[in-house]
């Protein structure tokens, strides 16, 4: 079944006369008969009934919990109808990279105001266009910062496991050395820091809040990396960072994360959303697309991709990244979900993080063998002790409802944020005694 | 029109979460920002008419002919959309134990023997988040497999001067030192210079096939051959994979590893430079190297595993999942003859456009074309000063977005087109018309093409200004237009 072929039979016998061939064979010609299949050993297609059908029982097959108290680098946040509504826009959703900006204006304006919400996020200069995802966007923001004499990225203990293995991985693409900084209760061990920085440093990466929640002292770690020479990068949650002092604040040189809690659902881990931002000193450094505003030939306001001499369609082997498709409609998933909530709203959910989870982080703690394991503040997530293995508690949790917290080292990493209501809550707790009873 | 800022009025604002009904905590003061990110403060009607606005200031398949050269810019179906939309998909974490992710577990099971039935491979990887990505990881397998065998001289990426540019720059990404080798008369790979550029220190070649000419490479095997010989390995870029699904596999190519476009071939869409997926494929001697996580299936259903030898994370969980599922959903749809069909009719509607174009155009490398085709238009620029920009941009004015412009770099004055398979013979012919009424134009009132386009919202924006003097985000303190 020719699905979304226009073509009639008859159109296509007429077209391939008017192309001068008999048959679709003779188009194939170049092709060596050793290499042309007899057919894929797939089923054939089915009718937009059938797959519905199919692909919803597929669907039916995952749990999708009530109560979700798991972060760990995908968030669960509530997402506004509207925010919905205008991604699905069919002219967002199936244009291409805005290539040709006197009918792209509509994309090119939506990422010049994301450019602009990521530069008030973090306080920096300039911001890109997006890239794939947090884990990416901290690999590519230390391979910013290297150059011929200082090649070695250090990357605290406290970071995403994911992230650091991307941070590793771009790192062996380079030939350039990572090393892990240590912690000490549960964060960045600044004495540790200090030692181990040297000339070689190319920059120190830390994120806020760590990998267990915790409010890292960023501004002085900062300190300690640029006093060395090297350059302070961080990763941050964009909706801690609403009240957080800002990556600017701290002196970083460059800020990345993770966008996904602006609207984007959890998705089993995509798309999701990395951006960048930076000093202007680091932006002709920074990879992927930019948006520049100018003026067209009746000197009115137009906005176009600009700084493209960074990129690999004009570079080639020179380039600074291979990046070209990026999230761009994540991008505006963002801008959108931004706009929506308003500097009152996102500091709103950000804040209702911070009480929701102290009040679980208490009631949760409270329970014997659940103590908390840091005492240092944090934003939405804290680490608990577990009384017994850890996947088990998960399963009677997940008997309720209750996507419980992340089993980790030592313990569990829980999450709360502005969905979990007082009686989610509150169920979890009486859920965890009934647990270890 | 104003920005989202111009528009924005101080405590404009409407509740969108309940007040809280928890004690209220807050962090100390010394941990907080000193002011507010200055965000739009805008009602919800107005917020809404800001984004149709810019909607409309978007040309999107949906609005029109969209020819863009190795951008596979096909119809990207709204059963797949429905379908990525699902709640049973949308709401799973992507660290939930496996036992409760089974649904998605199973997407991602079912497109990689999909994917590696269609592309002759042993096994695929969904990390990767867009083309580019997909090639940095698969060059990255080469490297961990010459790695492994401490085969450790091999420090050269070949790659032809027709690639695409993010092929040498992935080679350079990787480490490695790009040898660009020139096409031949044809538009192929020249085999003498390539004999001559491969060696002991040959890491592998990245290749498309059909090219960025639009040309099927009659002399594949022995490329790939000559590669093997010298101990390379040969990377396939999928992007142009569209002309021959079905037809044809890079794995019997000789290739060892290939990235695809899923949201090229595979209908996803492009949602204005992206979410993508760059899915990777390998033969069984890279597997073992694959980014992780990957699914296994095991008597207790779907899990996830490491493989033995990872490269590791190249994004944080299992790539742009959502795109994958939309490709499952389109192959699923299409099924063995459906997605053949579509390469022969995609094949079939770029060779029809070539024809209708070749008497008054000059084709680059005339004779049958595959999925896509390069016009030249150096003869047209010395004849009348039209270069391929003055067409490309009045097209604009005909409401279809041009094609591929100054590509590839070996083509002077080149446009790509590549018509797609889900454009209807009246779109060609409409097509056709717009193109030979320009090119009349450009013999008898070239300067009008210079000034094109009159009727689109903006006119030839100021690049070189805009790199000159870079304005990256809004000015609150500044005054705008």
């Amino acid at each position: 079944m020719a699905y979304y072929v226009p073509s009639t039979e008859t159109e296509q016998k007429e077209m391939l006369a008017s192309a001068g061939v008999k048959t679709f064979d003779d188009l194939f010609a170049a092709v060596p008969d050793s290499l042309k299949i007899k057919g894929l050993d797939m089923p054939e297609g089915l009718s937009e009934f059938e797959v519905r059908g199919r692909v919803e029982a597929i669907s039916r097959e995952n749990v999708v919990f009530k109560s979700i108290f798991r972060g760990a680098g995908a968030y669960n946040h509530y997402i506004p109808a509207l925010v919905k509504q205008i991604v699905s826009k069919e002219e967002f959703v199936t244009a291409y990279t805005p290539y040709q900006a006197e009918i792209s204006q509509g994309v090119l304006q939506s990422i010049f105001e994301f450019q602009t919400m990521m530069c008030e996020l973090t306080g920096l200069d300039v911001s890109n266009a997006s890239v794939y995802d947090g884990a990416s966007a901290a690999a590519e923001a230390v391979g910013m910062c290297r150059d011929r004499k200082r090649s070695v990225v250090f990357v605290s203990e406290s970071t995403n496991p994911a992230v650091i293995s991307a941070i590793k991985t771009y790192c062996y693409a380079a030939n350039s050395e990572v090393k892990t900084v240590p912690l000490k209760n549960g964060v960045t061990d600044a004495d540790a820091l200090a030692s181990m920085l040297n000339e070689s440093a190319a920059c120190f990466y830390v994120q806020q809040p760590n990998f267990y929640g915790l409010i890292e002292d960023a501004a002085s770690l900062g300190e300690i990396a640029r006093s060395r020479g090297a350059k302070f990068v961080m990763g941050v949650n964009p909706v801690a960072a609403a009240i957080l002092k800002t990556p600017a604040e701290c002196g970083a040189d460059i800020a990345c994360g993770e966008a996904q809690p602006f609207g984007m659902p959890l998705a089993f881990g995509g798309p999701y959303l990395g951006f960048m931002t930076a000093t202007s000193e680091m932006s002709r450094k920074l990879p992927g697309r930019i948006v520049g505003q100018t003026k067209d030939l009746d000197g009115k306001r137009a906005f176009v991709l600009t700084l493209q001499a960074r990129e690999q369609h004009i570079r080639r082997e020179k380039a600074s990244s291979n990046i070209c498709s990026n999230q761009a409609l994540c991008a505006l998933t963002a801008s959108v979900y931004l706009t929506v909530m308003g500097p009152d709203g996102l500091r709103s959910v950000a804040e209702q993080c911070v009480s929701r989870a102290r009040y679980a982080a208490e009631r949760i703690s409270a329970i014997k063998g659940f103590e908390l394991l840091y005492s240092g503040e944090f934003f939405h997530e804290f680490v608990t002790a577990c009384p017994q293995d850890a996947s088990v508690i998960e399963k009677r949790l997940a008997g309720r409802d209750i996507l419980g917290g992340l089993p980790v080292d030592g313990g569990i990493l829980w999450c709360v944020t502005e969905m979990n209501t007082r009686e989610q809550i509150d169920g979890l707790v009486s859920a965890l005694k009934e647990a270890v009873r | 029109m104003k920005l989202s800022f111009e528009k924005s009025k101080n405590g404009r604002s409407f509740p969108v979460l309940p007040s809280l009904d928890v004690p209220k905590k807050d962090l100390p003061g010394s941990l907080l920002r000193k002011s507010a990110p200055r965000l739009p403060q805008m009602a919800q009607p107005d917020i809404s008419r800001h984004y149709t606005e810019l909607a409309k200031r978007t040309h999107g398949v949906n609005d029109g002919f969209y020819p863009l050269g190795s951008c596979t810019m096909k119809y990207n179906p709204k059963l797949n959309d429905e379908m990525a939309a699902l709640p049973g998909f949308t709401g799973v974490h992507p660290l939930q134990a496996p036992e409760t992710a089974q649904g998605c577990l199973e997407v991602l099971f079912m497109a990689e023997r999909l994917l590696c039935e269609i592309t002759g491979m042993d096994a695929m990887t969904f990390q990767p988040a867009a083309g580019a990505h997909g090639e940095f990881t698969g060059v990255l397998l080469i490297k961990a497999w010459h790695d492994s065998r401490r085969d450790s001289n091999r420090v050269k990426i070949i790659v032809p001067d027709s690639a695409h540019g993010t092929n040498p720059a992935t080679a350079s990404m990787t480490g490695y030192e790009v040898i660009n080798v020139p096409s031949d008369q044809e538009g192929g790979v020249d085999l003498a210079e390539l004999r001559r550029a491969v060696g002991d220190d040959t890491a592998g070649l990245m290749l498309t096939n059909p090219n960025t000419l639009g040309i099927f490479d009659k002399n594949i095997l022995e490329i790939t051959r000559i590669v093997h010989e010298a101990g390379g390995l040969n990377y396939y870029d999928g992007a142009n994979l569209n002309a021959i699904m079905g037809v044809a596999r890079p794995g019997d190519m000789g290739f060892d590893v290939v990235h695809l476009n899923l949201h090229k071939t595979f209908s996803t869409p492009h949602g204005g430079g992206g979410p993508g997926s760059g899915a990777v494929g390998c033969k069984s001697q890279l597997e073992p190297f694959l980014p992780k996580p990957r699914v296994v299936r095991g008597k207790d259903g779907f899990s996830f595993a490491t493989p033995e030898r990872s490269i590791g994370n190249v994004k944080a969980f299992y790539g742009n999942f959502l795109v994958t599922l939309r490709a499952l959903v389109y192959m699923l749809t299409l099924g063995a003859n459906g997605l053949r069909d579509a390469a022969l009719n995609a094949v079939l509607n770029a060779n029809y456009m070539m024809k209708g174009l070749s008497d008054i155009y000059d084709v680059a490398y005339p004779g049958i074309c595959m999925h896509e085709f390069v016009l030249t238009l150096e003869n047209l620029k010395k004849e009348c000063g039209v270069s391929a920009m003055d067409v490309a941009k009045s097209m604009l004015d005909y409401g279809m977005h041009p094609p591929t412009m100054y590509f590839p770099l070996i083509v002077k004055e080149a446009l790509m087109i590549e018509p797609t398979e889900t454009e209807s013979r009246e779109t060609l012919d409409e097509a056709i018309a717009v193109l030979r009424e320009i090119r009349a134009q450009a013999r008898i009132a070239p300067d009008s093409l210079h000034s094109a386009p009159r009727h689109t919202v903006v006119r030839r924006p100021d690049e070189v200004g805009a790199a000159r003097h870079p304005v990256l985000k809004y000015n609150f303190d500044g005054v705008g237009d």
